[in-house]
């Protein structure tokens, strides 16, 4: 039903298709836009090439399915790198693909992309407004509103829900195929454990073990093994002569299976904490660059801890709150002020109320433009140091706007004034540069700074 | 792929008739192949041809796809290709009277490939033949030359979308207004008329001498009138050649060409490989450029048909409902949004309704009252010759321009819907901007296909200038160095890009000279910017 305050949204998605211009709208558009490579997902309409016979006259879509004759991800990234050492710069960039979904179950995945780099026209609105004006249809008259679509997703329900709901927060499978990508193409490093203090018990069940008798799967060749042995003593097979399989008999006891046991697993196991100024001044680039790193992070981290990881969210601008998955964490955006003591209380609270420390690495990444509106900066040095004392590594990027023309920021002075990277060298990291002028190369060389 | 079964292809052949009946014009012979999800998803980087020249990003097209549906089903093809004969492609759960509708939505696309003008250069071959032989080639070379084919591939791609599209169409117009051997052609319509000595009489005589000429043994009029006037003119055939060179650059080159002709490194005589590969890239693109340039008259067009020969079917009675489900999902307008389905087919069924009632004349034009204006009729019943005349000679840009109309926008409560943040609560609200059919019409020519345009020039030194004429679009930024490189590896010297970029810094610091962190609702401020590639490296800077 459409009411006259519908709110708009669509499912279907735009492609690209020859010659066709790429809508980049606007940049002050909080993240859905991807850094890399635009889905568009914050379009919420159709433009005239988006239309095609077979999606509106058939109604057909292809599934997903396995092209044997394609490249792998592999190959074309060993020939991306071929193209880096004939002196241009990489063609693939990874880009994210986020579908929200209503069960909260919102699911990303990390895909590779090309654009086909072309003189287009930026479509953008140059007035740096909201989006360039499209056609509608309708009763409504001239200045009427017809339909309005939140900027911020629906809170209240799966507040501080760290676990449990939405799994791993939909970073799922792909997450850790790209983290080997990372790890291997991009040449991240692997991990550095410190110590064995984080290892965690847990338990697993498999078919490995064997068992007379009784179990779930016959293992034929032992069970035929044992009726050999059984045969032998018997004495109804001699060396000498053919054996005769009629005069052979089979005891209860010849069967094998394979049995369900219990295997105790030894097993690091990592949380990390995503933190992200989501204030006012974050919006547009600086929120791009950081929410790319984070989702990059992310994966590597999965694959160096072979999917044992946790993530937990954290938004804040003067307070922070843990936001339920990804999809809200990337998608919030509100207009407020800055404190970022208020998000690393928080992450010591989770910590304390949930006694993370001891079972867990811990890893803390913050993302953020610098800004912090306290003038008192007591609070928040004295909370990060209660971070670095238990993390294995706490990362901060500082995706500097491009207005902001002092030369350093608030928050990069205060950490260097607290003598911190000296003191917590190992711990600690601070990568910062300008948002605007990020490219992949400088995000991928800024995750080696936070986690080397 | 495998074509559809004959129960299919007798539907099919149905359609056809009753269609040709209706006077569409198109090739009798056609090819019907059933698909499948693995063939869409390797057919589509290739824009459904299944014979394109291969190329490595294609396959990371299909990847980034794979990843797309899964969360994003959706499908960017068209179901039927140009080629001859014209191929389309089905999904083969159709029921009959389903295919009954797309087979003739399918046929009107066809005729109007077959008919439009601006498909002219794509009648006297066939596509699928011609890309054929091209992938051949291309994979040939690659055996040979290897990945240097593939940058070639990439960065004439980087510019493929500035091919002198219309250029190429006026070319083949010239030679058909004038048929004049061009050397004649120049001498009447150029040289003389240049010689200020020369009067009308003087011009007539000229003319009479021409035509008196008569042909002798073994030589041609054009040669025996030539020799006279080289005889005469010693420096014609000097200021011949000049104006060919200027002429070609005017009109009749397009960056891709220029770069043929003019670039040290292609031209080395081992790179004269890449001549071919670079050819390839400029005619696909050029094949592909109608195509681009009529999706809303060819959406509308076969909409059209679809609707009103599937109503005539007597093979489908029964299934009124089905079809009007789905056609009412194609045609309907969005709330928000440009269908060009839906606004293609009511603006062709809009201009039938107006030509029938004879008000593309003077006669209507020329009135005011509008009482009179509603009334006026003459019963003309030249709706549907008229909308094929339109189907022939229009495309999008023009139909639109010269269709839309505030009576067209009122009948279908057409709207520009604009966009603003409610800051108060923090929603991104839609809202009726215009109902006015200027500010409709400006609107959507804005978000028709429109490459930027762009001049170029090579100076003393060997360097590439290109100039981009300003239309108030500043080009994608993100796009810009990697597009430069690549022209820089084709063109073998430095390149320069003159353009115009939003200057933010300007609009951020505002009137009032505050430095503010909200930089929304700012009058645009532009200023000019030259970028320099050299050597792989791309710098810009700021012209004040």
């Amino acid at each position: 039903m459409q009411t006259k305050k519908n709110k708009i949204t669509s499912d279907l998605n735009v492609n690209q298709d020859i010659g066709r211009e790429p809508d980049h709208k606007n940049t002050n558009h909080p993240v859905s836009h991807d850094y890399i490579n635009t889905f568009e997902k914050d379009k919420n309409y159709f433009g005239f090439y988006d239309y095609r016979d077979f999606a509106f006259l058939l109604n057909f879509s292809p599934e997903n399915t396995t092209l044997s004759r394609l490249f792998t991800l592999d190959k074309l990234l060993e020939r991306d790198k071929i193209r880096e050492k004939d002196g241009f710069p990489r063609k693939i960039k990874l880009g994210k693909l986020v579908k929200p979904s209503k069960d909260g179950k919102d699911k990303a995945i990390i895909i590779p992309t090309a654009s086909e780099e072309k003189f287009y026209h930026w479509n953008g609105d140059p007035s740096g407004g909201d989006g360039s004006p499209t056609g509608g249809n309708g009763d409504e008259t001239e200045g009427e509103v017809i339909g309005e679509e939140p900027l911020r997703e629906d809170e209240g329900e799966g507040q501080g829900a760290g676990q449990g709901k939405g799994g791993q927060h939909g970073m799922g499978a792909e997450a850790y195929e790209i983290g080997r990508i990372l790890t291997e193409q991009f040449e991240l490093p692997n991990i550095k454990e410190k110590g064995k203090k984080t290892s965690l018990t847990k338990f697993s069940y498999e078919l490995t073990d064997k068992n007379r008798g009784h179990g779930q799967i016959l293992d034929k060749k032992s069970t035929l093994k044992r009726i050999v042995k059984t045969n032998l003593a018997l004495g109804n097979i001699t060396t000498d002569e053919e054996p005769d399989t009629s005069k052979m008999i089979i005891t209860p006891d010849d069967r094998m299976y394979h049995i369900l046991s219990r295997e105790r697993d030894f097993e690091s196991q990592a949380i990390v904490f995503f933190l992200r100024d989501y204030s006012g001044s974050m919006q547009g680039k600086p929120t791009e660059v950081i929410v790319t790193q984070h989702i990059y992070i992310n994966s590597w981290l999965v694959y160096q801890y072979k999917r044992q990881v946790v993530s937990r969210f954290i938004v804040h601008d003067t307070e922070a709150e843990e936001v339920p998955d990804f999809y809200t964490y990337f998608n919030k955006s509100v207009a407020g002020g800055t404190d970022v003591s208020s998000a690393y209380a928080l992450v010591n609270k989770i910590i304390e109320e949930e006694h993370l420390a001891r079972d867990y690495n811990i890893y803390v990444f913050h993302g953020t433009d610098g800004d912090d509106w306290k003038d008192d900066n007591s609070k928040v040095i004295e909370e990060l140091e209660k971070i670095l004392k238990y993390a294995s590594r706490v990362g901060i990027t500082i995706a500097e706007n491009n207005y902001s023309s002092r030369n350093s920021t608030v928050v990069e002075n205060y950490i260097k004034d607290s003598n911190f990277l000296e003191k917590y060298r190992d711990v600690l990291h601070l990568d910062s540069f300008v948002a605007a002028e990020a490219t992949e190369e400088r995000i991928i060389k800024s995750i080696k700074v936070l986690i080397s | 792929m495998e074509l559809i079964n004959q129960h299919t292809k007798k539907i099919m052949e149905g359609c056809k008739e009753r269609a040709s009946d209706a006077g569409l014009k198109f090739d009798k012979a056609t090819l019907e192949y059933m698909v499948t999800n693995t063939d869409l998803l390797e057919l589509s980087p290739k824009n459904m041809i299944p014979t394109l020249y291969d190329y490595w990003l294609q396959d990371i097209e299909v990847l980034r796809s794979k990843g797309e549906y899964e969360y994003y089903p959706n499908n960017p093809y068209e179901t039927v290709i140009n080629t001859r004969p014209a191929i389309s492609f089905y999904n083969n759960e159709n029921p009959d009277w389903m295919n009954v509708m797309i087979f003739y939505h399918v046929i009107a696309h066809v005729d109007f490939f077959q008919n439009n003008r601006f498909f002219e250069q794509t009648w006297d071959y066939d596509f699928k033949e011609k890309a054929l032989t091209e992938k051949r080639i291309v994979s040939k070379i690659r055996s040979q030359k290897g990945r240097a084919v593939d940058y070639i591939i990439e960065f004439t791609r980087g510019i493929d979308n500035l091919v002198g599209y219309f250029a190429s169409l006026k070319e083949k117009e010239d030679v058909e207004l004038f048929k004049l051997p061009e050397q004649i052609d120049y001498y009447f319509n150029h040289f003389i008329q240049n010689q200020t000595s020369f009067g009308m009489q003087m011009y007539l005589e000229e003319i009479e001498r021409y035509n008196k000429i008569e042909e002798i043994e073994g030589k041609t009029k054009e040669e025996l009138f030539l020799a006279l006037v080289n005889g005469k003119n010693p420096e014609f055939d000097d200021n011949f050649q000049k104006y060919k060179k200027e002429y070609k650059q005017k009109v009749g080159q397009d960056l891709i060409q220029f770069i043929l002709e003019e670039s040290s490194f292609i031209n080395k005589e081992e790179n004269i490989w890449m001549k071919s590969v670079i050819s390839i890239i400029r005619d696909t693109s050029l094949y592909f450029s109608p195509q681009i340039r009529t999706k809303i008259m060819n959406e509308g067009w076969a909409s059209y048909w679809h609707e009103k020969l599937f109503l005539k079917d007597e093979r489908i009675r029964g299934h009124e409902v089905g079809f009007a489900k789905v056609n009412a999902k194609v045609t309907s307008l969005s709330k928000v949004g440009l269908n060009p389905y839906a606004i293609g087919w009511r603006l062709f069924m809009h201009i039938e309704e107006l030509a029938n009632k004879g008000m593309y004349s003077y006669d209507f034009r020329r009135l005011n009252e509008i009482e009179q204006r509603k009334k006026f009729d003459t019963s003309s019943g030249k709706g549907n010759d008229f909308i094929f005349f339109i189907r022939e000679n229009y495309c999008d840009a023009t139909f639109l321009n010269t269709f839309i109309e505030q009576d067209f926008v009122d009948k279908y409560k057409l709207m520009v819907v604009g966009q603003r943040l409610n800051s108060v609560k923090n929603v991104k609200e839609y809202y009726v901007k215009s109902k006015k059919a200027k500010d409709y019409k400006s609107m959507i020519v804005n978000s028709l296909y429109h490459p930027p345009y762009i001049t170029f020039s090579k100076d003393n030194d060997g360097v590439l200038y290109l100039k981009h004429h300003f239309e108030g679009k500043e080009l994608l930024r993100d796009y810009i160095p990697n597009t430069l490189i690549g022209l820089e590896y084709l063109w073998g010297n430095k390149v320069n890009l003159e353009t115009m970029e939003l200057d933010w810094e300007k609009m951020s610091s505002g009137s009032d000279g505050i430095n503010t962190d909200d930089i929304t609702r700012h009058d645009p401020l532009f200023r000019k910017v030259i970028y320099t590639v050299e050597n792989k490296k791309v710098k810009k800077d700021v012209i004040n």
